[in-house]
């Protein structure tokens, strides 16, 4: 009797160790299976940055010469280069930052420095994170009943002051955020050697703060820098050097709308060289501004 | 003597004026200073403000014309001015609904990796060239869309799709007909990429910010890395992961030049996923510079206030989520 029950109790027992050694292989197996899967994930994603940077060396490359640079674009057809639309994107960036920029700053500066516990802060950093990823179509509307329909006429203006408004949220997340990180004793000896309070951000905060600021403007300026849809009904495109802001004006993403979605090869070309262009400034700005932003922490 | 102390008090008395009147000055522009910060920030909610209105009026005939008829009616004929927003707004969602489908699984398996796998030298590089896709402009997802992914899931992979669900019922209706390569579904897929680092960079961050004591136990009771992921840290950081999918999804339904590229511009509600559709964002891309008349254009303004409230409804709660879990990591 007992020891048969003894050897019963031991088949159980082995049939229980036996039991636990699969559940223990099946767990093992879910996490190698789940951990493969996650490194396939990372692939994954990798994989697309690789594709389309590769896709667009491939097709820009060929088409990148020193004419890109110094010729008018083509009529269909003929030869020419990206000349007008690349200043005028460097004429409607630059003066979106020159009209986004101090705006965004002030509002910072507001948000972190004056108004740390008051309702207006923490309400406009909630409108201000939506207006951060609000559709950028609804801002080329807006623009477009504010400016445009008045005037009567699209307009290099009513184009920089479209990308200003993309602008205005990124600078304003940066500035408060470098500010916080600024530490208060810095702000108390300031006031205790009886320094305004002015003073004391323009002349200390923001000397403190400077590299993330100027990360900020980095990547509003990558931000804004591919931003088409604001400016196809805003800014519109120009065929003719023109520079004048109050004319409609080209740049540089809308030309490669209009002529990537052309049925002539010239035009298709110009703009797979465009996109190599335009994706290159943007990714070497956020990678300046990552290395800075990092530089800054690190001093 | 005399002579002297009295000299001693004029100096004083100047000082003491010239230094009353640094002082007001000072404080003038600390006044300026502060009401022009202050000024700065209601600018912001000025924008906001701005936005709505100028599209509310701009939308008004559409909403006179039309009522709430506008979101239910699919027909969109400019030549006879009978404007319905259902056809858009569905491929909207429908668009956004894929993208989430497949950027959410593999944003949080690339946040895990980043997290419990990676070597601590590759988490930097892998971080980073993952939010590189976030910076590459959407125009050049749209031409490569247009280009080299379209073409591609014309030739191989719809063909496939078609042939693999034509026998299962309900599959089929989702993959019928031919490949046209660009549509609904190409759209998608390009929109799950462009979210992909979204998702991934904020699901890392809420992940990071898991205490790692709670980890740590999980791992001394002889948990395995994902039965940690699966029971402690998502449990844990749900909320956050929640608000960066919002976030994420509010980007996706929001965005234009890729869409527009891809989507086939076709204003009709189709049973089938590869046929071609359109967006909210990518009809006002597409047709507002050509719109005569205007009751066209006030019918893709009222397109873009629905975009609008949506997105601005979406982000909304993403951004009390994000709020909520920051405050509690503090």
């Amino acid at each position: 009797m007992i020891p048969k029950s003894g050897h019963r109790f031991s088949e159980t027992d082995h049939a229980r160790e036996k039991r636990m050694d699969r559940l223990y292989a099946a767990r093992r197996r879910r996490n190698l299976i789940t951990m493969m899967l996650s490194v396939a994930a990372t692939l994954f994603g990798l994989g697309w940055l690789v594709l389309i940077l590769g896709a667009l060396l491939y097709e820009g490359f060929s088409g990148l010469s020193l004419k890109v640079f110094t010729e008018m674009t083509p009529p269909p057809g003929a030869d020419g280069g990206l000349l007008n639309p690349i200043i005028g994107s460097l004429l409607l960036t630059g003066l979106a930052v020159l009209i986004g920029t101090p705006l965004g700053i002030l509002a910072g500066t507001y948000m972190a420095e004056y108004g740390r516990h008051d309702r207006l802060a923490s309400v406009v950093r909630f409108v201000n994170d939506i207006l951060l990823s609000a559709p950028s179509i609804v801002v080329g509307l807006f623009i477009y009943e504010i400016l445009v329909a008045p005037m009567g006429h699209f307009s290099g203006w009513a184009g920089a002051v479209a990308l200003a408004v993309i602008v205005v949220p990124v600078v304003v997340r940066t500035t408060e955020d470098m500010l916080m990180l600024v530490p208060d004793t810095l702000r108390e000896a300031a006031a205790s050697i009886g320094l305004p309070r002015a003073l004391m951000i323009t002349r200390i905060a923001y000397r403190a703060a400077k590299a993330g600021m100027i990360t900020g403007v980095l990547l509003a300026i990558a931000r804004i820098s591919g931003e088409t849809a604001p400016l196809l009904f805003t800014a519109l495109n120009n065929q003719f050097g023109s520079f004048n802001l109050n004319a409609p004006m080209a740049s540089l993403p809308v030309v490669i709308f209009q002529f990537s979605l052309s049925p002539y090869a010239d035009w298709q070309r110009l703009a797979w060289t465009g996109a190599l262009i335009i994706t290159f400034t943007v990714l070497a700005l956020s990678i300046g501004a990552r290395a800075l932003a990092a530089s800054g922490k690190q001093s | 003597m005399v002579l002297v102390a009295l000299h001693g008090g004029a100096a004083v008395i100047t000082e003491v004026e010239s230094r009353s009147r640094v002082l007001g000055r000072l404080r003038l522009t600390d006044a300026v200073f502060r009401n022009l910060t202050r000024a700065a920030a209601l600018a912001v909610l000025a924008i906001l403000g701005g936005v709505i209105v100028a599209l509310a009026i701009g939308a008004w005939p559409t909403l006179q014309t039309f009522g709430l008829n506008f979101l239910v009616e699919e027909r969109w004929n400019p030549v006879t001015e009978r404007f319905g927003a259902i056809a858009p707004i569905y491929g909207t969602i429908v668009t956004s609904f894929i993208a989430m489908f497949i950027a959410v699984p593999v944003g949080l398996m690339i946040a895990m990796f980043l997290t419990e796998l990676c070597p601590i030298k590759l988490r930097r590089p892998i971080g980073i060239a993952i939010e590189l896709l976030a910076g590459i402009p959407s125009i050049i997802y749209g031409i490569w869309g247009l280009f080299v992914f379209a073409p591609f899931l014309q030739q191989h992979v719809q063909p496939a799709l078609i042939s693999a669900f034509g026998e299962i019922p309900i599959l089929s209706t989702l993959f019928a007909g031919p490949p046209y390569g660009i549509g609904i579904l190409t759209a998608g897929l390009i929109l799950a990429i462009m979210v992909l680092p979204f998702i991934t960079s904020i699901s890392r961050d809420v992940f990071e910010a898991v205490p790692p004591m709670l980890k740590e136990s999980a791992y001394g009771l002889g948990c395995t890395t994902w039965e940690v992921v699966r029971h402690v840290v998502l449990p844990y950081a749900r909320v956050g992961v929640l608000g960066g999918i919002m976030l994420g999804l509010g980007r996706a339904l929001g965005e234009t030049m890729a869409v527009t590229f891809v989507i086939g511009n076709a204003h009709r509600i189709s049973g089938s996923l590869l046929a071609p559709g359109t967006t909210i964002s990518a009809t006002i891309a597409n047709e507002f510079t050509e719109a005569v008349g205007d009751l066209y254009t006030s019918s893709l303004i009222a397109l873009g206030l629905i975009l609008f409230v949506i997105t601005f409804i979406v982000l909304a709660i993403a951004r009390y989520m994000l709020m909520r879990i920051e405050r509690r990591i503090g």
